[in-house]
Parts: structure tokens; sequence; C-alpha cells
């Protein structure tokens, strides 16, 4: 059975659902205080998936995910390892990581995402909306064909509708350079699309004034992939703002929502290998 | 000791929205032109590490790499910018990401710090191009950045370094003082207001003879303590005999009169009369019929019921309109993550939070009359009131699922900050019932989460002129959601593994208001005060006591099971300390050392204060309906829509975060395009199954100015309507369905107490009060829908001078229904084109105290009144078409009538629809804008109708279709009433509050 890990503690707050998601496909989830970790009583490696959820870490203080981001790079485990090594280690070994909205601030936070120069040197940041403020509101993303992340890989589904609910989702590349990687080798694997599926910088489409009106990205190997929209708020159809409409244009629509796809394509993989 | 400071600047290609922000802000509401404004983070760090480590602290941490630059014990400098604009927090002021700055240097560091006190703070640094006068900067400061009573603000020329620390500082000896009370009246009265009691001569009296008695001086006698009472008993005395904690005026003994019909009677109790018994009432209906789902009212933090065998629902709405009204970011704030923790300290403890609802009652934001020394423009109220609930709900993960927002120009003096939290609790612990609440002799007291410090000692009294700049300020408090969201998850994880035994919030009146009421319990406690974790030194003992420093609870905690206790609080960051025991010894015995700070009778502390006696009359308030002719109906429908108390709520709901833990079924706002509102909000309990509750805030005030009684039952009925319009059903004794209805009242009125000067017309308002009580006896009993916690706030009055601002007299009705399955549930908007559209329910001629009159600025004589019959036979129908699945969207009516709820639940579903009212007897206006109770507006699909109309009969009729034009189209006695686009009553709506 594929077995997720989903981290928790320090304000992280969607933890609940982001593990409902394994449960309702048949995966098994253990929802763990970042604390035990650190401190050893269990190991990312007793798990195929880890799962950094959405929340506020720390309040969001000093940039969303930055002390979260920190405690990973500088804090010692109590054996005196750096939890930034094992997550190398767990990469490694083939596994997978995945972040939403505060989990994918962390990651790029750490330098896990998009990590094209492998260093975990900050090559992009999440940060202010363009319209200054929280916002919770349901977009259109359409997927990056031909991505590299296995979290995607679907070639039926073209695109999703998701809730985004930050005020720090706004994504910012450090140079021409790493924004040309990331397109030459489709890094972003999610865009804010309108209602017909185009790119879309406008707001609220686009709800954040992102570069390349990306919502989500992946690392050059696709094992770790980050997002601002929340699959795992989409695992029912009832969670959408228009479910009503669409049952009844279509009575006999799947219950089950967009969003756990996302779930389903990894433990497929995992299932797989 | 050294002190750096660290600045985070912004690199040039970063759009900078906090500037920005600043830019229009200052030019939107004060006129000024600031030019261009760079915003920038400036940390202040003590520390002993030399430069060149905190350098790399901050450049590998603080730091983000691809926004900033940092400037270390210097202050970034450019030369286009004349002036400069820096905010801090005075000290004791909650640094939330000072804390957060704190822990990463610890991290960072890998050292593990044990004190409390603060040695990172942090300040923003504005840089102003224009050189604007000091008046200019300090409004900037002052009125739109921060709040002098909780804010450092320096402005002027630039300034190459920060100086400013705001370390708390306190001179004083710590010692517990001796009162005498031996005093004649007036110096009694004198002693009450020296150190701030609020207590009035009868109970300062009381207090006298109790310390005087020679039963008392013997035990004093016999322990060593001095005859008359330490500062300390009475201050908890005070704190304990508080309007807040005894609710003296709803238990007081009311001598009402009827100046019309020349009835009078006495009521003993308010409390007791109208809202407990109609719940004893209620319980023993379900009881006697089998469907027995009330575990406990009236006695914890909240009311429980029963979900199912493994779960319990717990919920609790109050008030937070004081604070709100001083600082409204951290009243409201306050408020927000204060309200969690009543279900999370319900019973044993360790329930987890379901939602949030917050009804919010403010002056117009377009305000433009004078305001009073000392009172905050309703805009910067309502903006930092609805940020405080952003952060405090937001930060802690709850959804806020419904709400309401209410304007009304005497709200704007005190506000209405209207929090309500729900929490699922195991039904069992270890096979214990969780929503019990035992403690024995013996067992510990421990003290979780925040630390003390001065934090609410005496609240908003707290005269400025006493305190100098190293003083921490008592009068307002900032939260710290994620201190709460931690000691949150660590105490449903203890729970869970039963180390508690039972739980308490620490709120209001803090140690002393928490320990207090849990001795009474085993009956007696021994609290060791210097035991206490404080935020900083020198707080005497009476202080720490009942300083309301938030983000603590109490625990009960076995002795045995202490040790495990405490080990878990490590992993989870929670701080823990052991400060006493319970007992039986029949008092409060509370010690600092070998001293004894008080030693109180708990039965004198508890049950001795005296009653209240208070005087109402009431006499029906002349009015007349104002006739008004010709109008035009299609202008008041627009001019409706972007009224204040009808329009989109958008810009504020969205900033909550309504869906976070993916349960939420029926948000505030649905539709394709999300802009159709929605009557009550739907949330699953579980990811496992689709069982949930619907939850709803019936709240009119404006009708109290026609007649309070009808005020009280119309927001009863509106709050029942709006469950009945998402697919809820009535909860019924005499089945054992096992659908909980569960109601919070919140009262919030003037002063109601007479004074011939002060109060003239003090009689009528609490005559007010008794008929809102009425009501709500009437309507509770009626729909069979108890009362499982409440609240009342009696003093809403802003008063400078000879002026007061006096609130309205409102009630808030708070509503949660069990919703057996809810993918059963229905939305408001319009689903296709075709369906045939139905009013539910009868409109009469009651436009008093409605939007529509409110236009032309009258208030009507002819207020809706609740006919609860009707109202039943209508909402049972409603149900069983439901359950029929006739229905394809359905929405209430209620401000501004049927023609505000079509045009909602048409551009919410994008559709339009024409109506056809044949024939009329009340006239047009009213047709369109009355606001008569239990209605809805009802769509079905066209090969539905039959059957629906056969079962509401004469309950419905049908009004016209649903289309797919662009077109709202009203005809009534053959005259086009309305004819206007769907498209620009939506753009009126969305700009209510853009303007």
């Amino acid at each position: 059975m594929v077995k997720a890990l989903v981290v928790t503690g320090f304000g992280i707050n969607c933890e609940e659902e982001m593990a409902a998601a394994y449960r309702l496909l048949g995966a098994e989830a253990t929802i763990l205080h970042l604390n035990e970790l650190f401190q050893e009583r269990d190991s990312i490696h007793n798990y195929d998936i880890l799962n950094f959820p959405g929340g506020f870490s720390f309040g969001d203080d000093i940039g969303s995910a930055k002390v979260l981001a920190n405690k990973f790079k500088f804090k010692k485990m109590r054996s005196g390892k750096l939890f930034i090594d094992e997550i190398t280690q767990f990469l490694n070994d083939g596994k997978y990581i995945i972040g939403v909205c505060n989990g994918f601030q962390a990651l790029v936070k750490m330098g896990l995402l998009p990590n094209i120069g492998g260093t975990y040197e900050q090559e992009v940041t999440l940060t202010n909306n363009a319209s200054g403020k929280f916002e919770d509101r349901w977009v259109h993303c359409s997927i990056t064909p031909e991505n590299p992340t296995p979290f995607l890989n679907d070639p039926e589904i073209k695109g999703m509708d998701l809730p985004v609910r930050h005020g720090e989702g706004k994504l910012i590349i450090r140079d021409e350079e790493i924004r040309n990687m990331i397109l030459e080798k489709k890094l972003n694997v999610m865009t804010y699309t309108d209602k017909n599926g185009e790119p879309t910088a406008e707001y609220p489409a686009n709800p954040n004034g992102s570069e390349l009106n990306c919502a989500g990205l992946c690392d050059v190997s696709g094992q770790v992939f980050g997002l601002m929209p929340h699959p795992e708020a989409y695992l029912s159809l009832y969670n959408h703002p228009d479910w009503a409409g669409k049952k009844r244009a279509n009575p006999d629509i799947s219950e089950d929502g967009e969003g756990l796809a996302v779930f389903k394509n990894i433990i497929k993989k995992i299932g797989n290998k | 000791m050294n002190t750096y400071t660290i600045q985070l600047m912004l690199k040039n290609n970063i759009p900078d929205v906090t500037g920005k922000a600043l830019e229009q802000d200052a030019k939107r509401y004060f006129n000024i032109n600031t030019g261009k404004v760079r915003a920038s983070k400036v940390f202040t760090i003590l520390s002993d590490r030399p430069v060149k480590e905190i350098f790399d602290f901050a450049e590998q941490t603080l730091k983000d790499a691809i926004l900033h630059d940092i400037y270390m014990d210097k202050l970034y400098m450019e030369k286009t910018f004349e002036k400069h604009l820096y905010m801090a927090k005075l000290p004791g002021v909650t640094d939330d990401e000072g804390v957060s700055a704190q822990k990463t240097y610890a991290d960072y560091f890998n050292i593990h710090l044990e004190s409390g006190e603060q040695f990172i703070f942090t300040g923003e640094y504005y840089y102003i191009e224009k050189s604007l006068s000091d008046d200019d900067l300090q409004t900037l400061g002052n009125d739109l950045l921060g709040n002098p009573l909780i804010n450092h603000i320096e402005y002027g020329k630039l300034k190459s370094k920060i100086d400013y620390v705001p370390t708390v500082l306190i001179k004083s000896d710590i010692r517990i003082d001796k009162i005498e009370i031996d005093l004649g009246d007036d110096e009694l009265i004198e002693l009450s207001k020296n150190m701030l009691l609020s207590l009035d001569l009868k109970e300062m009296q009381t207090i006298k003879d109790h310390f005087l008695s020679a039963e008392t001086k013997a035990i004093r006698k016999e322990l060593g303590m001095s005859e008359i009472p330490t500062d300390c008993e009475l201050e908890v005395l005070g704190q304990t005999w508080s309007e807040h904690c005894k609710h003296k005026e709803f238990n007081a003994l009311i001598n009402y009169k009827d100046l019309d019909t020349g009835e009078e009677k006495k009521i003993d109790s308010l409390f007791k009369t109208y809202i407990y018994n109609s719940t004893k009432v209620i319980h023993e209906r379900f009881k006697k019929g089998g469907n027995d789902w009330i575990l406990k009212v009236f006695n914890d933090n909240a009311g429980v019921v029963k979900i199912d065998d493994d779960s319990v629902f717990i919920w609790k709405v109050e008030t937070h309109n004081s604070p709100s009204a001083l600082d409204p970011y951290g009243g409201a704030l306050t408020g927000i993550v204060g309200v969690n923790r009543d279900p999370m300290g319900t019973g044993v403890g360790g329930g987890k939070c379901l939602f949030n609802t917050n009804v919010l009652c403010f002056g117009s934001p377009y305000y433009n009359g004078e305001l009073l020394e000392g009172q905050l423009h309703p805009r910067r109220i309502m903006s930092g009131v609805i940020k405080g609930i952003e952060d405090g709900g937001n930060k802690s993960g709850i959804p806020t699922i419904n709400g309401s927002i209410v304007f009304d120009d005497r709200f704007r003096g005190k506000p209405l900050v209207y929090c309500g939290t729900a929490a699922v609790m195991p039904m069992y612990y270890n096979g214990k019932p969780s929503w019990e609440k035992p403690i024995d002799a013996g067992d510990r007291i421990v003290m979780a989460g925040g630390r003390i410090g001065k934090d609410g000692i005496h609240g908003a009294t707290f005269s400025s002129l006493e305190i100098d700049e190293h003083s921490p300020r008592s009068a307002v408090q900032i939260g710290s959601p994620i201190t709460q969201k931690n000691m949150s998850d660590f105490m449903e994880k203890a729970a869970k593994m039963g180390l508690l035994k039972s739980s308490t919030d620490n709120g209001a009146g803090g140690l002393s208001s928490s320990i207090g009421e849990l001795a009474e319990i085993p009956g007696g406690a021994v609290v060791e005060l210097d035991k206490a974790p404080l935020k900083y030194h020198g707080l005497q003992p009476w202080e720490i006591f009942i300083s309301e420093s938030q983000e603590r609870m109490s625990f009960v905690v076995e002795p045995d099971k202490k040790s495990v206790l405490f080990a878990m609080a490590k992993d989870f960051e929670v701080e823990l300390t052991d400060i006493g025991y319970f007992t039986n010894s029949g008092y409060l015995d509370i010690r600092y050392k070998d001293e004894r700070a008080a030693y109180l009778d708990l039965d004198f502390l508890h049950n001795a204060v005296p009653k209240k006696y208070m005087d109402a009359e009431w006499k029906a308030p002349k009015l007349e309906e104002p006739g008004i002719v010709d109008a035009d109906h299609n202008d008041i429908l627009l001019k409706l829509m972007g009224s204040l108390n009808i329009c989109s709520k958008d810009p504020v709901i969205r900033v909550f975060d309504h869906e976070v833990k993916g349960k939420t079924i029926v948000k505030p706002l649905m539709g394709e395009d999300g802009n159709a509102p929605q009557d009550a909000g739907i949330i699953r309990i579980d990811h496992k199954d689709y069982t949930g509750v619907a939850v709803s805030n019936g709240i009119l005030p404006r009708y109290g100015d026609i007649d309070a009684y009808e005020m009280s039952a119309g927001s009863f009925d509106e709050a029942i309507r709006q469950i009945i319009a998402v697919g809820g059903q009535l909860p019924n004794p005499n089945k054992a369905d096992g659908i909980f209805w569960t109601l919070n009242d919140n009262f919030c009125v003037p002063d109601s107490l007479y004074h011939e000067e002060k109060n003239p017309d003090g009689k009528y308002k609490l005559a007010q009060l008794v008929r809102m009580n009425e009501a709500l006896y009437d309507m509770a009993t009626y729909f069979n829908i108890p009362l499982t916690s409440g609240k009342d706030s009696m003093k809403n009055d802003f008063k400078k001078g000879n002026v007061k601002i006096s609130v309205p007299p409102t009630i808030l009705y708070s509503m949660v229904a069990k919703i057996d399955d809810v993918r059963k549930t229905l939305t408001s908007d319009f689903k296709e084109a075709g369906d045939v559209i139905y009013q539910v329910g009868k409109t009469y001629n009651e436009l008093g105290g409605s939007e529509c009159y409110a236009l032309f600025d009258v208030l009507g004589a002819n207020v809706p009144k609740v006919r609860k019959e009707d109202a039943k036979r209508i909402y049972d129908k409603m149900a069983k078409a439901n359950k029929q699945e006739l229905i394809a969207s359905a929405h209430d009516m209620s401000d501004g009538g049927l023609a505000v709820a079509l045009a909602e639940s048409a551009f919410g579903g994008k559709k339009g629809c024409s109506i056809d009212i044949s024939k009329t007897e009340i006239g047009a206006l009213a047709e369109l804008f009355s606001e008569s109770h239990s209605r809805f507006v009802v769509t079905v699909s066209p090969d539905k109708a039959n059957k629906f109309e056969a079962l509401f009969q004469d309950d419905c009729n049908r009004l016209g279709k649903v289309n797919d034009e662009d077109e709202m189209h009203v005809i009534i006695d053959g005259k086009d009433v309305i004819q206007t686009k769907v498209r620009d009553l939506h753009e009126a709506w969305s700009n209510g509050l853009r303007k």
C-alpha cells in the first residue's frame, strides 16, 4: 500500500484534507508533527510520498513559510543530521514530495523548487499578491502538456478548477536564465487561465499576478511538485461553488472533485513501480 | 548585550505593495499626497553574539534572496525621499513576528530558548517622497497605519539609525497590600472607584460586612492573616462580581409596566424566566419524545449537543465590542481567538474547531459627520475589525463559513463584533463522557499557552497618564493565533490520550475567573502565583491572578499523568506550568511564596452578590406610514442593490478563508462566477460521510425602533428560514430522527439602568429588552429550538462629555441545525431557463423599518410580524419538497424583499426572469419591497411544477419563469413596474462597498 506522510505543526492547517485525499483513494496517510521527525521518533524514509500541506506556518511572519524553510535548512535533528539532507536522500531514493500553498512556499524558499542548479539555492520566490491582500476564490488552471511531473501525468486532464487561499502567491523568478530554463523544461506545470482555458495575467482569473501566470512548479526530475491552488480542497464535487449547477446540468456527474486527480496520479505512479 | 538593527529593503525591481497601499490610502482617506512611498521591515535584535554572526543570521534567514537587500545597524538612504515614518510596538504589546524571528534564531544557532522575554522586535520604516508636515505624518501613523494605544510612532526627516527598543522595565516592589474596609458609605464608593472595582455601594457594603463578621475574623486570625482584605481579595471580588461575569442585570428583579395597557408585572431574572426556562421546557419535550440530543446547557464554556454516537457538537457566539472600539484589529482578533477557546475548553476539552461565524455591526464607512475625541472613524473600525478576523480565523485554520454585516450609524461609537466558533469533540475519551467536567481534590492545576503580562488588567479604564514609555500597555491586547494553534493541536492529542481530566479557558478575568469557577466543582483550590510564568518581571500577585493575557488555558490533571503530559507539550512547543491543586476546603486559597494573597469563602465569592432592582416602562412609539406615491420602482431597486445593507460583501467575504479543511458545502458566495449570495452556510463534519450542519444568523436591529418584540421575533425567524432555505428541516420532539437545532442568543443593548440625568430613557430601553426576551421565549418554545449558550453585553454606549452614542437594542440569534446529507441541500441561484419561479409565503403591507423606507429616510409603522403557525407550516412543506427533490433553487426574502431576492437569484445564476403578479391587494411598492417574514423565492423545474403546487397549495404563488435574457421584468396589476438589465443590478450590487 502506498504510504503518505503528511507533516503538521507550527500553524500548518490543511493536514486533515491532505490525509483525506490519500485515504479516500485507499492509500495510507500518517499525520505527524514535525517535531516528531526532528526528534527522530519516525523517519520520512518510512514513507513513499512527503506532503507539505497549506496553512500559516509561524503566522507567515518574516515572509510566508520562511521560518519553516529556515528550520528545514538549519535546525539539527536529534542525531545532528539536517532535515534538508534527509530530503536529498529521500529524493535520491526516487520518492516524491508535494507542497501546497504554504507547503509550496516552503519548498521554494528552501531551494527545492525549481532547483535547476541542483544546489538548493533559491531561484524563485512567492510573495505578496499584486492585489496586496489575502483572497479565497476559485480559479481555472491549465496543465502544461507533456510536463515532467507524475502528479499531473494524465493526458486526459487538461485543466482543473481549484480554490486559491493565499496572500503571498505571486511567483517572482530570479533572472532570465532561470525563467528560460523553467519554460524549456516545462517546469511551470500549472497555469492560471480564463474560462476558455487561455493563460491570463488578468485579475482575478490570475489571482496574484504571478510571472508566467504560473500556479504550480515542479523540479527537473518531476519528483517535487508545488502549487498555490489547493487540490486537497476539491476532493468532492460538493466543494465546488457551482456544484448545484453542475449537478442540475448533468445529474449523473461523478461525485469526485477534480483535485483528487493529483493524488490519484501519484498513487498510481508509486503503485506501478 | 548588543543592540543590532537589520533592515530588509525590497530590491528595486520588486513591486512594493505595502508602500503602494500607503500611497493610495493616504490619498483616498486623508487627501494626503505622499508621492512615492517605499516600505521596509526593521528587526531590532538584543544579543550577546558578535556582529558577524548576527549578520550571517540575517543574511541567511531573514532575507529572501530574490526580494531583499539588507542593511545592518544603519538605514538605507535615498535622496529622493524627504521624510520617514517608523511604526513599532509599545513595550509589552504582542509582537508575534518578533517571536517568530526568535524561533528562527534558535533554529539557526541550534540553541534552546528558555525565557519568555522578548529580544527581537519588529517595526516598519517607510520612506516618503514628499516633504509632508508633522501633522500629516502623525495622521498617517495614528489614523491609518497604527494606533497610539499599541504603536510607537516616529516621523520626520530621514534617519540613519533606529534607536527605539521596546523592552519592558517595571520598577516596583512585589508586595501584598492590605486595604481598610471598615469605612463609611462615601469612602466605600471612593475605594471602589480608586481601585477600578466597578462595584456599587450595596456590593461594597456586602463585602465590608463579610470581612467584619466574627466568623470571617476568626478564620483569618487562625491563618495569621490580616482582618482587613488584601488587594488581591478585593480585585478577585471586583472581577467575579462584575457585570461581565455575574450578569447582574440579566438576573435583576425587574418591575415592568406597560403604560399602554396598564399591565404591570415583576420579572425575577430575565435569564431564568425566558432563556433558562424556555430551554428547560424544550428539553423536557425532547426527552419525553425520545429524541434527546441535548447533553449540556448553560453550565460550561459552551453548550453541547449530540451529533451521533461517536461525536458531540459544541459552539459559542459572543461579542468583543468595547475592545474593538478602542483597537479594532486587536479587539476583533482577540474576539475570534478568544471564542475559539470556549468550545476548546468545554468539558474535558480538546474539541477540534469546525467553523467560525462572524456578525459585524458598523457605522457607515462613508460617514462624514463629526467624530468625538477618541472615537475612530467607522471605516477604520471596519477595516481593522475585518483584518483582525482575517488573521484570527485564517491563521488558526478555521473556515469562516457564514456571517453578516449590518450598517447603522448608531454603531459608529461602539461597533458590535460577534464572533462564533463551533467544535466537534469525540463523545467519549477512553469510555468517559467528554462533555463532563470532573474535578477532585488533589488534581493539579496546569496553566498552558502564553505567558502572563499586564494585558487586559482593568481593561480600558487604565489611564494613559499613569504610564511612561517603558510601561507595558494593558488597555488593549493583540492575540497570537499561532500560539493558540499550537495549543489547540496539543490539546486535541492530549485529550485523546486521556491526559486531560478537564479544561477551561482563561479569558476575561484570567486565572481569577477560570480557577475561581473550576474550584466550585471540588470545592476549593490552592494557587501558587509565584510559579506562574511571566512575560516580564514586576507583576504584583493580584495582577498575575486577574491578567487577561491571551492564548491561555487551564487544565485539570491527575498527578500521575503530569509527566507524560509535560513531555508531550515539549513536542508541540506548548509551555505548561503547574500552578497549584484543587481542594475541598471550601476556600479559594491564593498564595505568593510564603504569603497568602487571598483566602476567600467560595460560597461568598459566588453566591453573595446582592440582587439588582430595575424599572422598565413600555409605551409604544407613535408612528405612521409615510404614504409614498409615484415611486420609481426601477430606481428604488437599483438604489437598494447598492445600499450598504444589501450590496455585495464580496470584498470582505473573500479575505476570510471559508473552505480550509475542505468540508464547506454551501459557502457565502456560490454559483458559476461566485456571485450568488447564500442564506445559511453548510459544512460537513468529516470527510468520511455526508453528515453536516447548517449555520445561520438572524439580526434586524432597525425593526426595534418600531417594536422590540417584533424585532426579536423577526430575527429569530430570519435565522430559521435561512436554514430552511438551504434545505434544513425543523426539529421534531416526537420523532427520534436525531436532527438537532442549537441556538446562541446574544443581546447587545445600550445602558438600560434608569438614571434621572445620565439615562432618562433607561426604563424604556429596559422595556425593550424585556420585550426582546418575551419574543425569544415565544419563538424558542414554539419551534422547539433550545438556547444552548448565549451572552449579554449591557453597556454599548460611547460617551464623551455630555454626548452619548448608543447602539440600538440588538439581538443576534445564531443557529445551527444538523443536516443528514449535505448533498441534498439547496443554493439560491437560478439554475436553468424555463424553471418556474414561485413565491412561498405571503407578503403583507409591512414596509415599516424596511430598507426601502430607509432610502426615503422614513421609518413607517407597519413592522413585519412573525405569524408562527404559517411559518411552521411553510417550513415543513419546504423540507418535504426538498426531500422529494422538487426544488431547483431557494432564497430567503429579507432586506429589500421580493425584488432584491429575485435580482440576487438571477445574477447568481447568470439568468434573467419575467414575473407577472396579476392582482395585488397591497400595491406594487409593498409587493416588491415589503420585508414580511417566512418567505422564499423558489424555482422548480417545469416537470415538477404540478407536484410542487399540489404540496404547497395556497402557500405558494406562481410568479413567472427564469430565462436566459439579461433582463428582470416584473408586471404587477398589468403594469410594468420593473424592467431593468440584470447586469446593471449586479453592477450596483457589486460596487456598494467599493465607493
